[in-house]
């Protein structure tokens, strides 16, 4: 009776016990699953109907991150005319933000786009980076190590809006080189970034992003005939914390709209779902196929062995 | 080299002893049996060195300029394209080449096909330098080449693709060490060493099997981070990993024919008579095992175009460039292949291998550089690059000789085994 008792008592503990790992194990899968994001996670909504492209924002930026003077200054406005195959300026080793004009024809003034890191949801820099050197912080910057980078530049490869650079021109220090939300200076701090602050036009409103999205809407709402109903950011990319706000089709102001309105980490599920059963399945699969193909050849073995034992 | 092997008993070394009986020293053994002065004259009447020479001259001090004054001055330093020449060529291009080692261990040791032993060893050595020489393009490509062990035990991001990347092809270059030491042991004639390596064969080769399918589609797979980069036609996000494991697979073989037929042409003396007399009908063999992995790619290449309902896109002007690319690299040497293997023309079969081979790098260029920002603009890589690439293939390819000339790959030891 007393065994009984114990297998019975024993029996109840292990199935309690699985059932709670079962329940455990599955709520924190889900949570994986359906990550959305920080929820104090801070962002900036860009109104490009307010900004004139007065470049304040690229100066700010510049002397907050103490960036390399630029070749032609702040107020030179001959930089939008540039052009480097083909494309506008881009971020690089010496700037984390641009502003760009686009002459768009159904509008009589031109339209300006500043582009940064939009510090996404999930990542693409963060999620290809095989030394873990990004890090997405709750207040939602996506800031980056350069004491484990080892510049292999997948993540610049993985950035679907092409914004981390690389310090090329350094041999023994180079690094990424990319807006990091202007996190320990100042997010940290419950601040908003120098280039927000910057910004004469209150083009660049920064708070939750929640709370953006939610502004974003009713300017749509409210304003229907001055801006295109889409929030460049809610979902692109899987979402952003950095967002757009047009007038025209974003495609006009240079924006990327093939870009997937899911995190680019889906994209490589299919392949990272197919290491753990290669792992284990391999193994035994050649070794069986080993086995019987070399099978014949153990049964000869063995006749001659025994042939020559008989003689 | 070879008039000296044709007038002396001695050379080629094949042996521990000399004819006389005494032992060769190690220091004689690496001089192929020559006194220093000999070898001087055979290293200045071949023409080929000279060739080397000039490349080298050039190309190493362009490799210290970038390693003292950083990669700009080698590359254009694009921040729209990361990956050059290095990655394109030494990394995408290198790997699928280096299958050979790989595949023929499981062909000779899982499969048990002792009649391919001829030319395992080849094989084992052509992956293991292929796959030396990736890491060596990517030292030269990294920003920080001092820091290559640090995804292993400084930092870790395991969720990363090339985490996968990193760790298989270190862990299979041990593999692939292991795996062609017993070569060394012979010719150094510490036979201890062989027959504990031949003990753990039948691991290290599955365990080469399984790294080499995570890798080769891993390298692919760094590719899905970039969805909207790579032109579609080479992007099949669901099935890039198994185009580049499939491509792979006769990429590695065609590049052992091609090999080999070098070696039978160019370097005979070196060769003996079981590696000469079985050449053409293994040559023969690899082909047919090409032509059933190429077939299948060229399955499974049209099965990630209608997947994905790309078929539009082949009637654009990246399409023509894409149905170039699978005609020329892919089709045209089915062909040959079948050709050869079903009329029994090694000869053939050896053109379709290096039809097959140019067709692999072909596809990896157009993979990382060309088809890569199809929408912004074409990158074409500076001279100084181009230069350093070829350069770094050139000391690939005096490691790869020197290897050959010594160690009995081509042939057999003819001492204690």
């Amino acid at each position: 009776m007393k065994k009984l008792l114990n297998r019975r008592t024993f029996l109840k503990g292990s199935l309690a016990g699985s059932a709670a790992a079962v329940s455990v194990g599955r709520s924190q899968k889900a949570m994986a699953k359906d990550f959305e994001g920080y929820p104090e996670s801070m962002g900036v909504l860009v109104d490009l109907s307010r900004c004139v492209g007065c470049r304040s924002c690229e100066a700010a930026c510049n002397e907050e991150q103490n960036l390399p003077a630029p070749e032609k200054p702040f107020n030179d406005f001959s930089v939008f005319d540039e052009m480097h195959h083909g494309q506008k300026r881009r971020t690089d080793e010496t700037r984390y933000t641009v502003v760009n004009r686009y002459d768009v024809p159904e509008i009589d003034h031109p339209l300006f786009r500043k582009i940064q890191c939009n510090h996404c949801q999930e990542p693409a820099c963060l999620t290809s980076c095989f030394v873990n050197a990004y890090t997405k912080t709750p207040e939602g910057a996506v800031i980056y190590d350069a004491s484990v980078c080892v510049g292999c530049r997948t993540c610049m490869v993985a950035c679907p809006f092409y914004i981390p650079a690389f310090r090329y021109s350094s041999a023994f220090n180079p690094r990424i080189m990319k807006c990091i939300f202007c996190y320990d200076t100042r997010l940290k701090n419950g601040q908003p970034p120098a280039c927000v602050e910057a910004c004469p036009q209150e083009a660049l409103t920064f708070g939750h992003r929640k709370e953006l999205i939610r502004i974003g809407h009713q300017r749509i709402r409210e304003n229907k005939d001055q801006y295109v109903d889409h929030i460049y950011g809610e979902h692109e990319a899987g979402g952003t914390a950095w967002m757009y706000l047009s007038p025209v089709d974003f495609e006009k102001v240079g924006f990327d709209t093939s870009v997937p309105k899911e995190p680019i980490l889906n994209f490589v599920k299919d392949f990272l779902a197919i290491v753990p059963m290669v792992l284990t399945i391999w193994p035994a699969l050649f070794a069986g196929i080993h086995l019987l193909a070399t099978r014949k050849d153990g049964i000869k073995k063995q006749q001659q062995t025994e042939g020559e034992t008989e003689k | 080299m070879k008039k000296m092997a044709q007038t002396s008993q001695e050379i080629p070394i094949v042996d521990h002893n000399r004819n006389d009986g005494t032992l060769w020293l190690i220091k004689e053994k690496i001089l192929l049996g020559l006194s220093p002065e000999e070898y001087k004259t055979m290293l200045k009447r071949n023409p080929v060195n000279w060739f080397l020479f000039v490349l080298l001259g050039v190309g190493i001090p362009l490799i210290i300029i970038r390693y003292l004054f950083g990669l700009d001055t080698v590359t254009h330093s694009s921040n729209d394209y990361p990956w050059g020449l290095f990655l394109g060529f030494g990394l995408f291009g290198m790997v699928p080449l280096s299958a050979s080692g790989f595949l023929l261990g499981t062909t000779v040791e899982i499969f048990g096909r002792k009649d391919f032993v001829p030319i395992e060893r080849l094989a084992l050595l052509n992956g293991l330098l292929g796959y030396f020489f990736a890491v060596v393009y990517l030292e030269v490509d990294l920003g920080m080449p001092w820091r290559l062990p640090y995804p292993m035990f400084v930092s870790l991001g395991p969720a990363a693709v090339l985490f996968l990347v990193a760790w298989h092809v270190a862990t299979y270059l041990s593999v692939q060490i292991a795996e062609i030491l017993p070569a060394y042991f012979e010719w150094i004639g510490w036979l201890k060493g062989k027959r504990f390596i031949k003990s753990i064969t039948i691991g290290l080769t599955i365990a080469g099997i399984i790294l080499s399918t995570l890798h080769q589609g891993a390298l692919g797979a760094l590719f899905t981070y970039a969805p909207t980069k790579v032109h579609p036609l080479w992007l099949s996000t669901n099935f890039i990993w198994i185009h580049f494991f499939c491509s792979a697979i006769f990429a590695g073989l065609s590049m052992v024919i091609v090999v080999s037929t070098l070696c039978k042409r160019f370097m005979t003396w070196r060769c003996d008579e079981r590696f000469l007399n079985n050449i053409d009908d293994l040559t023969v063999k690899l082909g047919k095992g090409c032509s059933y992995a190429i077939i299948t790619y060229l399955v499974i290449k049209v099965v990630g175009i209608a997947h994905d309902n790309e078929w539009a896109y082949l009637l654009t002007g990246w399409g023509n460039y894409f149905m170039l690319e699978i005609a020329v690299g892919v089709i045209l040497p089915f062909f040959l292949f079948t050709i050869g293997v079903k009329n029994y023309l090694p000869n053939l079969v050896r053109l379709a291998a290096f039809i097959s081979v140019l067709g692999i790098i072909w596809n990896r260029l157009n993979t990382a550089l060309i088809g890569f920002n199809w929408q912004l603009y074409q990158e074409v890589p500076r001279w100084q690059e181009v230069w350093v690439t070829c350069t770094i293939f050139a000391i690939y390819f005096m490691v790869y000789r020197f290897i050959l000339y010594r160690l009995p790959i081509l042939y057999e030891w003819k001492g204690d085994k």
